[in-house]
């Protein structure tokens, strides 16, 4: 079968224009450039290692009871809703959840929300045994729900205990997020989101939320683009990873912890 | 001569009989999409349109490739059947149009386990969705 969305060959005239909006973006000094260079791809191109999508989240920012971010994840995927409803709170979907943390020694307490951290070294990837846990080239953790036999391994090997399994029999799902019955499941970082053309592409559903209720607790963007908002943010402050010890190196990075 | 005079009876006979049969045999009423023309001739389509939903799957799924030509999203969105009350059907109907056919042929899939069998509605539902609808219909054969 031919690629039909294949572009004939040569460059296009937008591609070309493309290329030299490019150079002229990093002709100039580091983090200033004068033509903001579109940071999508078109929607033809295979996703690849250039960009790491990735997250700041600032918990000085991130209000204790605040779960705009947690609601506009269920919305957004249409997390919890049929017959979800009646599973027990410990079987219902959770991509994202709201922790509160409390020094013992100071009594300082943190809230932050805690995901799929996107690891460089995924272990739910590591034993995944039919391939369905896999990472993209942009650093994005997925289920191929195709390939999921439901075993739920990658669940006990996640240090973050990021993934849910979906028990009930699923209808009316959201367009944007296919899911069913006997599957694994996590954040997806909205792929459908930024996989977006230019116009179109928009932050993950968390971030947007967080910035709407007005924390901008959550950066997203791009961790190899030193330009990106993020980039720039993770190089002023300091920054940690959860469980910086297991060498994971996640895509997701915290303030103030 | 008799022998064949015989020979051409029997099978005149044979084809007239064997015509009215196929005119008694039940054969799937498949809606229309709502184009023109499909992202592949019909001929094509319906012999190979799982091998189009499958390779758009695995490039999809895996190398975020979100061309709409063979999205599986533009399949459903173009072919959306209404019923009598102009809402659109999902595959619990026999008129889906998925079901139009597959009943027919007795071939189970199980696309809808996971995946919505109907548009996304341009308005209500998913609070967070754009006021576009989420599949662009564009001329048929176009990248984007």
């Amino acid at each position: 079968m031919n690629k039909p969305d294949a572009e004939p060959n040569g460059m296009s005239r937008r591609k070309f224009l493309g290329a030299g909006a490019t150079a002229a973006g990093v002709s100039l000094a580091p983090g200033i450039s004068l033509i903001n260079v579109a940071e999508a791809k078109p929607l033809a191109d295979t996703v690849t290692s250039d960009k790491r999508w990735g997250m700041l989240i600032d918990t000085n920012k991130c209000a204790k009871g605040c779960s705009a971010c947690v609601e506009a994840c269920n919305t957004e995927n249409g997390l919890n809703t049929g017959d979800e409803l009646n599973s027990r709170p410990e079987q219902k979907a959770q991509w994202i959840r709201k922790v509160d943390l409390r020094d013992k020694l100071t009594g300082h307490e943190v809230s932050l929300p805690l995901m799929c951290q996107h690891c460089e070294n995924p272990p739910c990837v590591d034993v995944c045994p039919t391939g369905a846990s896999f990472k993209r080239e942009d650093g994005v953790v997925l289920v191929d729900k195709h390939i999921c036999i439901g075993c739920r391994y990658c669940m006990m090997a996640c240090p973050y205990k990021a993934r849910s399994f979906i028990h009930e029999e699923l209808t009316n799902q959201v367009e944007v997020t296919p899911r069913g019955k006997g599957t694994v499941e996590s954040c997806t970082l909205c792929v459908h989101r930024i996989d977006e053309d230019t116009n179109n592409q928009r932050d993950p559903a968390c971030a947007e939320a967080c910035l709407k209720e007005g924390h901008k607790a959550m950066i997203f963007g791009d961790l190899n683009d030193s330009s990106s908002e993020l980039s720039r943010e993770l190089k002023k402050h300091s920054t940690k990873a959860i469980r910086e010890d297991l060498g994971l190196n996640p895509g997701i990075r915290y303030r103030g912890i | 001569m008799k022998y064949l005079q015989m020979m051409l009876v029997m099978l005149s006979v044979v084809l007239l009989t064997s015509t009215t049969v196929m005119a008694e045999v039940p054969s799937p009423k498949i809606p229309k999409g709502n184009a023109e023309q499909c992202v592949e001739p019909t001929s094509e389509m319906r012999v190979n349109h799982m091998k189009y939903i499958l390779h758009q799957r695995d490039e999809t799924v895996h190398e975020g490739v979100r061309t709409k030509t063979h999205s599986f999203k533009n399949c459903i969105s173009c072919h959306a059947v209404k019923d009598d009350a102009g809402k659109v059907v999902t595959i619990k109907d026999e008129r889906h149009f998925c079901n139009s056919c597959h009943t027919y042929a007795a071939v189970k899939i199980d696309c809808f386990e996971c995946h919505a069998s109907t548009p996304t509605a341009k308005s209500g539902g998913n609070p967070h969705a754009t006021s576009k609808p989420l599949v662009k219909m564009t001329a048929i054969g176009s990248n984007k």
